[in-house]
């Protein structure tokens, strides 16, 4: 595959968006991990959601 | 299950965690398509292999302006209807859909440089297109800065409404003003200017791009539900402490 002449500004804009969607990625996929252990935390102390207290009634 | 039993969010979690592994897989493998076929799709006779610069430039412009609209229509749901997952979508689609016009901005800047000879000028499309990248920001600090969930919440909907003005201006400015920005070419009266050998992979790439949008948006949303309990037991814990004390 021949870039030609402008082969630079193409591969940029390549890595320029996977950058940006690696990020993205990441963003949603750390933000998940740390929500989930701080849920975690909060139900091993025994604290729970007024829906969860109605359900276990 | 009805559309309206997703409106419980334990019920929407179960079907976003159900249904994300599926949409990624399918979005990985239209990616793999989509790209192969962009790498070798044919030059264009005039701007050469560069090109292959619209395949991300032009999903992430629809991109960028299907955010906005995703957020239009959640704030409706939150003003109006007060509907407890609106919100939540609103807030998730902002970062997705700053990020898609950012990518839209460098890709085209990037683009127009060996096509036009400038990285930048201030014709409507750029223009217009650097005031939604700005109305997204703003939108993210009022989420991100206001102390009670629920105000910043109505004052990002608000301000989703207003900003909605801009996307007719995105779409016609081509047509309105005189611009640099060469006018619409796949969605126009009288079909698509584009050579199919140019079309395909470029529908593959936005068909491909829109199933990322929607498998980021979806676990985003997943998240803010995950923070919203998290905050919702943060504060039981403290009212008990209070009464303790």
């Amino acid at each position: 595959m021949n870039l030609g002449p402008h082969a630079d500004f193409i591969v940029a804009a390549y890595a320029v968006t996977i950058f940006v969607v690696a990020a993205l990625l990441a963003w949603v996929l750390l933000d998940y991990a740390t929500q989930r252990r701080i849920l975690g935390d909060l139900e091993e102390r025994g604290i729970n959601r007024r829906s969860q207290r109605g359900a276990g009634r | 299950m009805a559309i309206v039993d997703l409106a419980n969010p334990t019920r929407f979690l179960n079907v976003v965690n159900r249904v994300l592994p599926w949409l990624a897989a399918i979005t990985l493998v239209l990616f793999a398509v989509g790209l192969y076929r962009a790498m070798n799709a044919p030059d264009d006779y005039q701007q050469g292999a560069t090109v292959k610069i619209m395949f991300l430039h032009v999903p992430a412009a629809w991109l960028g302006m299907f955010g906005w609209g995703l957020m239009t229509v959640a704030a409706l749901g939150t003003l109006v209807w007060r509907h407890p997952l609106a919100d939540v979508a609103g807030k998730a689609a902002a970062p997705i859909g700053a990020a898609f016009t950012f990518i839209c901005l460098i890709t085209g800047s990037l683009w127009g440089r060996p096509t036009w000879g400038t990285y930048w000028v201030w014709d409507a499309r750029l223009t217009s297109m650097l005031v939604l990248l700005l109305l997204y920001f703003a939108v993210l600090a009022l989420y991100w800065t206001a102390e009670e969930p629920g105000r910043g919440a109505r004052a990002a909907a608000i301000l989703s409404l207003v900003g909605a003005v801009n996307l007719p201006i995105i779409k016609f400015s081509v047509d309105w003003w005189n611009t640099l920005h060469q006018p619409a070419s796949v969605f126009r009266t009288g079909g698509p200017t584009i050579d199919p050998a140019l079309l395909a992979p470029l529908l593959i790439m936005a068909i491909a791009f829109t199933l990322l949008f929607v498998t980021l948006h979806l676990a985003a949303m997943r998240n803010e539900i995950l923070r919203r309990r998290v905050r919702a037991m943060r504060l039981m814990q403290a009212q008990e402490l209070a009464q303790v004390t």
